[in-house]
């Protein structure tokens, strides 16, 4: 597949120095994930109908369950989104999308009631239609005290779901949420019907589900009532376990899977080079970062924490941890496929002197210590060590402590001053700045207490105007990268890669892996 | 190898000075023996029940707080402690669990709801199939090789055989695999890589799908008992009593067949039964890397979500074979080497 390659060394340097241009920047970025998923024949192709797909997926695990509230990992995200829809979903812009719902908005002005129209005619696998009460079922089901879904956090905020109409649901919030429609396009907001078993698999999803063994294999055949006309192009679908990075690759070269994930960025121009395989990628989907907790010293100095932001190479990180790929970060927590990404904060590289400036500001402290195992992100020890050669350059010490990996959630995260972290870019700028940056949020990591912040995060929350609601999040990203206690050098892709036979993926940005995980039903095979 | 008439006859005679069964062997006493050491096993498996059970409970971690993650609260934790009866205490959910475990009934497992006898069974079915497929295939052929390697003893023969089995068994597994993948799938496509097989699967295709992982654990066992069979009559071939028949002109392969091999049989089948175990119960490695639906992966799994009901039930299936193929093992030998019926 050459055009991946070509794409990316011509992109990666291009699109740093574009980054420090705010004009360009959406222009690279749009080009950048239209092109970036490999074969651009195959994806202005007209489907193919017809096919056996069958995909080779990592984080099987035989306790998993059919029931979208208990799902944690990718393989029963693919699987779960064959069997069931959510009532939004999220465009290949970052975008909500309608999916069972036809049209939403917020019934108050404070943003604080919501009303969903749902599309009529959908059927369940068993024949039922969709009406507003299986909505309300399915979404009851995250909710309560008895609930231990893992979707449940997302609706923390819901007072009260009724079915207004036939095809009407109205959810009523304790505050209002301008972003709260995201939370409709979780994972785990799979909606089956009223009263039924979700364990059974029946939903309204593009594929009825065959066969199930937990940690073994999924078999789905297509719903040939689907009510998407323009996807679910195979006749069905394999979902396999596959837990050993070499044996997928080994299954894709050998022809037996079509599709696998979590390919390693090292094992990528192994791959490439390969005839027959195209790498698909989801820009920018995983945040790598350093927290330093802005309420232990020496971090409580702000000058300190810019002194350490000047002093890692990110360039260099990009390069050796990620063979390229992925982008550079600027310590801002909202990536910049995000609607609301601040373009024109100039991008900070590396900089010994200005990294010793700020440092002798700081009054030279000793004693940073930054502890690090390979739990804290794949790589962050070798990170840890490279940022120490380069802040040593700018006459800083840094003392890197190796720690467990077992334990490392609860023994350093959270505990320890400077540590190596990551998190799943969310999909909209609230849920990634009230998760890690609210001063009550449980994983506040950076220990980051502004109350303005915390005022400022509220208010955009409620704001419908969506100009004010752009300067609000920009002066917050502002805040962040200037005074802020997270470095963030690296933003990593979600790679895949897929037989070249493989047409109709597209990236989801914010939605994870494999098009968000519906690749099952935006795939076809080609002849 | 026809020999003269005259050989046969000195053959018997020899038989009756080599220890081998020529009194009158006592059947009773081999059913009491058999009986004996049954019993001594459920003993055993007893024991490993206990001890089992109490390493479950000194797991660090509590299965509800495991369940449930990052959206714990004490009111769901004591909800689910009390749906799943961790209230009551240990010995009493002992006595329960091994009441029920005796009839077969494993109970469901804790992060699925699943019934683990069921849930167990095909996974148990399709590792007995690949460890017995690995076994008729590695059993006979590092016997032979054995055998080979005494026969042409210090020659070239004995040579290779030792160098080429003890490769194998240096080799760790999963590299072994990935060679055989990278060979067999990758670079010629003749076999598939991965082995998911299904009840839907017909018979032929899956052992075609199987060979692979089988052939893995064959490199893995072939070495271990291909030496003890070597060192095991190389022993008894320096007995007198082999001195004698060579002496008295008997062929080589009739020797070691007749004469040398029963009596070297002891060691070589314990061998043999710790290879055995080793096939059903030590494959995690060679399951997950040729995505083989096994019991390995599926312990791993259940110990990865604190899924204690599952973990005991492995377990005591686990030593249950380890027990079982350790009693046939002994068994075996008695009826080879009739002295051990009388242990002083």
């Amino acid at each position: 597949m050459p055009s991946h390659k070509t794409i990316s060394n011509i992109l990666q340097p291009t699109r740093r120095q574009l980054l420090q241009n705010a004009g360009l920047l959406s222009a690279a970025l749009s080009a950048g994930g239209l092109m970036l998923p490999g074969s651009a024949g195959a994806q202005a192709a007209t489907p193919v109908k017809g096919g056996h797909l069958i995909l080779g997926l990592d984080t099987a695990s035989s306790s998993d369950r059919l029931d979208p509230a208990f799902y944690t990992e990718a393989y029963m995200y693919t699987v779960g989104f064959q069997l069931f829809n959510t009532v939004l979903e999220l465009g290949p812009d970052g975008k909500l999308i309608g999916a069972l719902a036809e049209s939403w908005e917020a019934a108050t002005p404070d943003a604080s009631k919501w009303v969903f129209k749902l599309k009529k005619g959908i059927q369940f696998h068993n024949g039922k239609e969709l009406v507003a009460q299986d909505v309300v079922y399915s979404l009851n089901h995250h909710r309560g005290e008895k609930s231990s879904s893992g979707g449940k956090g997302q609706l923390l905020a819901v007072t009260d779901i009724q079915a207004t109409d036939t095809h009407e649901v109205t959810v009523t919030l304790s505050a209002g949420n301008a972003d709260f429609p995201a939370a409709l396009v979780d994972y785990h907001m799979g909606i089956g019907p009223d009263g039924g078993d979700f364990d059974k698999g029946i939903g309204t999803g593009a594929f009825i589900l065959e066969d199930f063994q937990p940690g073994v294999r999924a078999l789905t055949k297509r719903n040939p009532n689907y009510w998407a006309s323009d996807r679910a192009h195979v006749d069905s679908v394999e979902t396999i376990a596959m837990s050993d990075a070499t044996a997928r690759m080994a299954a894709l070269l050998s022809g037996q899977v079509h599709i696998i994930n979590r390919v390693e960025p090292r094992a990528l121009n192994l791959l490439s080079s390969r005839p027959g395989v195209q790498i698909l990628r989801s820009q920018e989907n995983t945040m790598f970062c350093f927290p330093m907790r802005v309420d232990a010293a020496p971090y409580d100095n702000v000058d300190l924490r810019l002194a350490l932001k000047y002093a890692i190479d990110r360039e260099e990180l990009q390069k050796s941890l990620l063979v390229g790929t992925g982008a550079i970060g600027n310590d801002n927590p909202i990536a910049s496929w995000n609607p609301y990404f601040a373009k024109d904060i100039p991008q900070r590289a590396y900089d010994a002197d200005k990294a010793a400036f700020h440092f002798k500001k700081a009054g030279s402290p000793g004693g940073i210590q930054l502890s690090v195992s390979d739990n804290g992100f794949p790589g962050s020890v070798d990170a840890a060590q490279l940022f120490q050669a380069s802040a040593a350059k700018a006459g800083i010490t840094i003392d890197v402590e190796r720690v467990p990996s077992d334990g490392y959630w609860d023994e350093v995260w959270l505990k320890k001053p400077f540590v190596a972290s990551n998190w799943s870019v969310r999909p909209t700028a609230d849920a990634m700045l009230s998760l890690i940056f609210q001063s009550e949020a449980p994983w506040n990591e950076t220990a980051w207490r502004d109350e303005a912040f915390d005022k400022l995060l509220a208010a955009a929350r409620v704001e419908l105007d969506e100009t004010k609601r752009k300067q609000i999040y920009h002066d917050l990203q502002v805040k962040l990268v200037d005074e802020g206690g997270e470095l963030i050098p690296l933003f990593v892709d979600n790679l895949a890669a897929a037989s070249e036979k493989v047409g109709g993926y597209v990236p989801v940005p914010g939605g994870g892996d494999l098009s968000g995980y519906r690749i099952a039903e935006r795939a076809w095979l080609n002849a | 190898m026809g020999g003269p008439p005259l050989a046969d006859g000195i053959d018997t005679e020899i038989q009756a000075m080599s220890p081998l069964p020529a009194q009158k062997t006592s059947g009773n006493s081999l059913w009491s023996l058999l009986v004996k050491r049954l019993l001594l096993g459920l003993l055993l498996l007893w024991a490993v029940s206990l001890v089992i059970f109490a390493g479950t409970q000194i797991l660090p971690g509590d299965v509800a707080t495991s369940m449930l993650g990052q959206q714990a609260t004490p009111e769901a934790v004591a909800s689910i402690r009390k749906e799943l009866g961790l209230e009551q205490p240990a010995p009493i959910r002992y006595v329960k669990w091994l009441g029920a475990a005796v009839t077969g009934d494993f109970g469901r497992s804790y992060s699925n709801r699943q019934d683990i006898a069921k849930s167990i069974a095909p996974r148990l079915k399709n590792t007995l199939l690949l460890a017995a497929m690995a076994a008729v295939i590695a059993v006979p052929l590092s016997i032979l090789l054995g055998i080979l390697s005494v026969l042409y003893n210090g020659t070239w023969v004995d040579r290779t055989i030792g160098l080429v089995t003890l490769s194998a068994i240096s080799l760790p597994e999963f590299f072994a695999g990935y060679l055989l993948i990278a060979y067999f799938s990758v670079a010629h496509f003749w076999l598939p890589s991965s082995a998911t097989v299904s009840d839907a699967m017909p018979i032929g295709q899956r052992l075609v799908v199987m060979l692979l992982p089988c052939l893995t654990l064959v490199l893995a066992v072939l070495g271990h008992m291909m030496r003890m069979t070597r060192a095991a009559l190389l022993n008894v071939m320096a007995s007198p009593y082999i001195e004698t028949a060579l002496l008295k002109g008997l062929p080589w392969w009739r020797i070691v067949w007749k004469h040398a091999l029963p009596n070297a049989l002891s060691p070589i089948v314990n061998v043999v039964a710790l290879n055995l175990a080793y096939l059903i119960v030590g494959v995690v490695v060679v399951e997950v890397i040729f995505v083989y639906p096994g019991m390995g992966q599926y312990l791993v799994d259940h110990v990865a979500k604190r899924d204690v009901p599952v973990v005991q039930a492995a377990g005591l299936v686990f030593a249950a074979v380890y027990i079982l193929l350790n009693i046939v093992a002994d068994m075996v030998s008695v009826l080879a080497n009739p002295r051990l019926r009388h242990p002083r």
